[in-house]
């Protein structure tokens, strides 16, 4: 059986150094995120430390691939669940690509290497949407979305409760 | 949007979206097995989702599958539902689910 695996993309008005900064600066991250940071020195093998809105270290992972401002690849072990914690790292890939359409970019997310069964896949299948509609909406406008950080605070509540 | 809501509009590319809900990654063949009609015409309907980014392709050499791509239904959710109507209309689908479950097993017991 394959393993799952989920593609997600969406298209973005603004520049491939634009995105690539919001995906890689942490000040920037918090804000489409619902405050999660995401520090790192983004070189092959560092870690990466997804840290949570109150600070509290929340996921982690190590750079596989970062080539700016297209590639950008790293494992990520989630480590504020139970279960999930238990679970091997998973791999997410952001790939930064002009779309056909003049000014607008195109980001391909690809969230793969879970276990069959995963818990942590069922998790992060349902988030993403709502952080890449609030990314758009970030940069498109300067404003993050305000319903996005209660739809996640509530399924990260379902999902502990 | 207008893609979105066009690619929505059509019963048979609502299922292939569930299809791909149920099992994401698959192939044309595969797609095609689940409905009653020709490939061509399930080729057709999966131009047009993508093309309203419902849905993304990825190549594994010459093998091209097929992803659900939620994004798009997001933003439209985002646009015309607030975050507290959120919870009245969480609690109204629970309400008609609730209603026509238990209708249909009161149908169940007369019938």
């Amino acid at each position: 059986m394959d393993k799952p695996k989920f593609v997600y993309t969406v298209y973005i008005r603004t520049t491939p150094e634009k995105l690539w900064y919001a995906l890689i600066d942490p000040e920037f991250t918090q804000k489409y995120w619902s405050g999660v940071k995401f520090v790192s020195d983004w070189k092959v093998g560092s870690s990466v430390q997804m840290t949570d809105a109150e600070g509290a270290p929340a996921d982690s992972g190590v750079v596989l691939k970062c080539a700016p401002p297209r590639l950008l690849s790293f494992t990520w072990h989630v480590g504020w669940h139970p279960d999930m914690k238990k679970e091997p790292p998973c791999r997410a890939t952001f790939e930064i690509e002009p779309a056909p359409q003049k000014g607008v970019v195109r980001l391909t997310i690809t969230h793969d290497e879970f276990e069959v069964g995963s818990k942590t896949y069922e998790g992060v299948k349902n988030g993403w949407p709502a952080i890449l509609s609030s990314l758009k909406s970030l940069l498109e406008t300067g404003e993050p979305l305000d319903s996005n950080k209660f739809i996640i605070r509530e399924y990260l509540g379902k999902l502990t409760g | 949007m207008e893609p979105v809501f066009k690619a929505l509009a059509d019963k048979s590319r609502r299922r292939l979206l569930d299809i791909l809900f149920a099992k994401n990654g698959q192939t044309l063949n595969e797609l095609s097995s689940h409905l009653s009609m020709s490939r061509q015409a399930v080729t057709k309907h999966l131009l047009l989702l993508e093309k309203a980014h419902l849905v993304v392709v990825v190549w594994r050499g010459r093998a091209k599958f097929h992803y659900l791509n939620p994004v798009p239904i997001h933003q439209v959710y985002d646009r015309w539902i607030g975050k507290y109507n959120r919870h009245r209309l969480e609690a109204l689908s629970e309400l008609k689910r609730n209603l026509e479950s238990s209708q249909k097993k009161k149908g169940l017991r007369h019938g």
